[in-house]
């Protein structure tokens, strides 16, 4: 009686469910469209067209997919061990300071080879660290990471500000930025992978970190499934009690969880910093950070389903940047709405639909077992 | 003048793909006492949570009192006379007698003038069916059997001609228990008709004037409880015959294991649950702790285990000290040869939402042969899981099965299997049977008693006195947290159920 939905075969699950609900998300989009006068059927041409319509708007869609998929893994992480990362976008911001000294330091001297590595290492301790403090509070003295993260998220943004105010700019610049990386600070553009399906990424920003992702992705998925850390993690994030008979120690499964998840959102700022900008500006990190909690529930905190939600989210943005450029009433306010409405579907309301799939499932299955007796 | 309280006819009822009642047929007489038994999962609290009203049946009728009802929601229920005692208690703790017992059924938006009507009805109630009762007491300071004759004032006060009584035992003392009975039968003598479900058989035969059995969603059959036995019931419940009775050699008492001395646990509010215990457990014999359910026992077992930290006191396991008050160190018990089976195993001794085969290592995942440096060796890990499936019959057969799709039975199994076939030198079991179908506490019993004529010294928490019984060399029993008696495995039930209720016990420390 502890579980009144049934279970469901594995392609409906993770396949039928999630479609179902992102269908009935835009269904409810197209209605807002709608409502503000304009033709969902035209803007969901310009939103797919936007987003996949030419090489150039793959690119960009992949661009954004990259940012995701690493702050989707760094909420997905923490979740698996019943820790709520709110602070992802705190600490992606904190881990560009890795990626900008860096570059600030190798860029004139060193090739881009030999800059990423330092920068990966760089961007994913200063995340690391700035996860370790909540963490840490978490565990020894028990401040509740959802709210010690929140905070974090703003003062790491008052952190930011100093640096790129006083600090990290050139002198006499009026922009709050680092000056520009030169060569060596530049991540080459993944133009030959595009180009093997005929596209032309021409001026999207789609770079390598993209395959450093698809690599953490891997990487998470040994970690949380194949390792011993992982199954300590996995129990505490399903059963702390479990874990307590277990002799599994929730505090330092606590710090580490949460600076791994803090190191994959630090490697986040790879892509804008090194991909995209060739600096470091303020607020480069955009939300991305809060997006990643939506990917992570929706892709069920399993890479697999991550990288989907992300290229998903890459989408939302590019061709919602597409839509709000063609049709001027529907402003990129707009757009948030709409992915407001996948998250509601996907994340929140994600069990509304179960039970009426859940029973036709069992129909389906009685009048098949029926028939079989039938024809026996 | 019609006779039948209740029909039920044709009852069909699924979750997804769970069918969980399959047209039930049912006709329980005005004026009896009818007991509906069957193994967990059977279906009966799906079938009364229908006639209760909190779900609605796929398709079949009603009847009530001959005539057809529908019951939406246990408002409608109510109306048609049907009453509820529920397992968990619906009460409000720290209301007194008479607000629960008014709460919702209120006739008046002025409060004091329900108050003034509603204790001179419960009064007439309390008379009529000996319930005392003071109605300014509160809950929380009643005992477990005076709380539920307050749920059972609470449906005679809503004018209930029918009571629906589930598993109404489960927390009860013995005495408390056949002081129910009474209060059953009083209710019967004065025409109210009593739905009494329960998975113990003995109960059934104690005040049952007709049983019906189900099994998997089915009713398999109705008898009068005069012409059958437990031993028809029990082979009705499971399906085959089952060996109700344990048999077992004399023990073979060695060295000791485990001794506990002085032993005092606080719970998370500060209140003492375990005060100042004092055992020893040897080699080759079972050690059962008797008592009713929140006397320490679970306290007790948490703090051996080193889950829970003790105020004071010292454990000798295998004659070397174990820090019980200081750091918590459950898996370096483990490598010193103490097995847990914990009496929660949907919360502590399994992650439900887990493979079998992950389960089955949980605590012994520091063990070099599950890994290869710090990765999962999952072939070796699955291996040793279908091993065990195979030793302890467990059901389906596949390890890579989610552990919550088990039934109660396989999942004490998948504990079991764990812990016993490490061969620990103590192995803690607390409530080895709970939830369990009738076919596995068989083969469960048989293992703690094979593991004992290995030499290995077990210690047993349960709350049935029959299993304590069944298993025990010796019989330890626990009233509010202390140690009030102990006595050998030929100890009446009358005798134990009295220490258990802290009677005797009060008498002993004052001689």
């Amino acid at each position: 009686m502890s579980n009144p939905y049934a279970k469901l075969p594995g392609w409906a699950e993770y396949g039928l469910i999630p479609v179902v609900n992102l269908v009935v998300a835009f269904l409810v989009a197209g209605l807002v469209v709608l409502l503000v006068g304009e033709n969902p059927l035209k803007a969901a041409y310009h939103m797919i067209n936007g987003a996949f319509g030419r090489g150039e708007y793959i690119g960009f869609t992949l661009y954004y997919a990259t940012t995701f998929i690493f702050t989707g893994l760094s909420v997905a992480v923490a979740f698996h061990a019943g820790l709520f990362n709110i602070g992802s976008e705190g600490q992606a911001y904190i881990g560009g300071i890795g990626v900008a000294l860096a570059c600030l330091w190798l860029d004139k001297t060193m090739p881009w080879f030999v800059v990423f590595p330092v920068a990966i290492i760089g961007s994913a301790a200063f995340g690391a660290l700035w996860a370790f403090l909540p963490g840490w509070l978490q565990a020894k003295r028990g401040s509740h990471i959802v709210i010690t993260t929140i905070m974090f998220n703003f003062i790491a943004s008052s952190i930011m500000v100093y640096l790129l105010t006083r600090v990290m700019k050139p002198l006499g610049s009026m922009a709050t930025q680092t000056r520009t990386f030169e060569s060596g600070g530049q991540l080459p553009k993944l133009d030959w992978l595009l180009s093997i399906f005929g596209l032309n990424v021409g001026n999207a920003p789609f770079n390598v970190s993209f395959l450093l992702a698809l690599l953490a992705a891997f990487g998470v998925w040994v970690l949380i499934w194949r390792t011993k850390f992982g199954y300590e993690m996995r129990t505490m994030g399903h059963s702390p009690s479990a874990a307590r008979y277990a002799g599994i120690g929730e505090a330092r499964i606590t710090v580490i969880v949460m600076m791994i998840s803090g190191g994959l959102a630090g490697l986040m700022a790879l892509n804008p910093i090194m991909g995209e900008q060739f600096r470091m500006q303020l607020d480069f990190v955009q939300g991305a950070g809060f997006v990643g909690i939506a990917v992570a529930l929706m892709g069920r905190s399993h890479p697999a389903g991550i990288i989907p939600a992300a290229i998903l989210f890459g989408m939302l943005y590019q061709g919602g940047a597409e839509i709000a450029f063609e049709m001027p009433s529907i402003s990129r306010d707009m757009i948030v709405i709409i992915q407001g409405l996948v998250i509601l579907f996907a994340g929140a309301l994600e069990n509304m639909f179960r039970p009426a799939i859940g029973n036709a499932f069992a129909r389906i299955g009685r009048s098949a077992v029926a028939a079989q007796t039938r024809g026996a | 003048m019609n006779d039948i309280a209740i029909e039920l006819r044709g009852i069909d009822k699924s979750f997804g793909l769970v069918h969980a009642n399959k047209n039930i047929n049912l006709t329980v007489r005005k004026g009896t006492i009818h007991g509906i038994i069957g193994e967990n999962g059977a279906g009966k609290s799906t079938l009364m949570s229908i006639l209760y009203g909190f779900y609605q049946a796929d398709s079949g009728d009603i009847v009530v009192d001959g005539n057809k009802v529908t019951i939406k929601d246990p408002n409608a229920a109510i109306a048609s006379g049907i009453g509820m005692v529920h397992q968990h208690f619906m009460l409000v703790e720290n209301f007194t007698v008479l607000e629960n017992v008014m709460l919702g059924a209120e006739d008046s938006q002025i409060l004091n003038t329900s108050i003034s009507k509603a204790r001179v009805e419960l009064k007439r109630l309390e008379r009529e069916y000996a319930l005392e009762v003071n109605p300014d007491a509160l809950i929380e300071e009643l005992p477990v059997g005076l709380q539920q004759r307050v749920e059972i004032l609470k449906a005679l006060y809503r004018k209930a001609d029918i009571l629906i009584l589930d598993e109404p035992t489960g927390v009860l003392t013995p005495p408390e228990a056949d002081h129910l009975f009474r209060i059953l039968g009083q209710l019967k003598e004065q025409g109210k008709t009593i739905i009494f479900i329960t998975h113990k058989l003995r109960e059934i035969m104690a005040i049952t004037d007709e049983v019906s059995v189900m099994r998997r969603g089915e009713m398999v059959a109705t008898r009068h409880t005069k012409e059958t036995s437990v031993e028809e019931l029990a082979e009705l419940m499971v399906g085959r015959r089952v060996l109700l009775r344990v048999d077992k050699g004399a023990a073979n008492p060695g060295a000791v294991k485990l001794s506990v001395e002085n032993l005092t646990v606080r719970d998370s509010r500060g209140v003492t649950m375990v005060d100042n215990v004092a055992f020893t457990l040897r080699a080759g014999e079972i050690v059962g702790i008797a008592g009713v359910a929140g006397n320490g026992q679970s306290e007790l077992l948490e703090a051996i285990s080193g889950i829970r930290r003790a105020v004071s006191g010292s454990v000798l396991l295998n004659g070397e000290p174990v820090d019980v008050t200081g750091y918590a160190d459950p898996g370096g018990l483990r490598n010193r040869g103490l097995a847990h089976v914990p009496e929660d195993r949907h919360h502590v001794g399994l992650v439900l939402a887990f493979e079998e085969a992950e389960n089955g290592i949980l605590g012994y995942h520091h063990d070099k042969r599950y890994l290869n440096g710090v990765f999962l060796d999952t072939k070796a890990i699955e291996a040793d899981a279908e091993e065990k499936i195979k030793k302890y019959d467990i059901r389906p057969p596949n390890p890579r099965l989610k552990t919550a799709n088990f039934s109660g039975g396989n999942q004490q199994k998948i504990v079991l299997a764990r812990e016993m076939e490490r061969g620990p030198d103590v192995l803690i079991i607390g409530q080895p049977t709970r939830g369990v179908d009738v076919g596995a506490i068989e083969f469960i019993h048989k293992r703690i008693i094979e593991m004992r004529d290995q030499g290995k010294a077990v210690l047993l928490v349960s709350v049935e006195l029959d299993e304590i019984r069944a298993l025990s060399d010796r019989i330890i029993v626990m009233f509010a947290g202390r140690v009030v008696g102990e006595r050998g495995p030929d100890a009446t039930e009358g005798e134990l159920g009295l220490l258990m209720a802290g009677v005797e016990g009060r008498k002993e420390a004052a001689e």
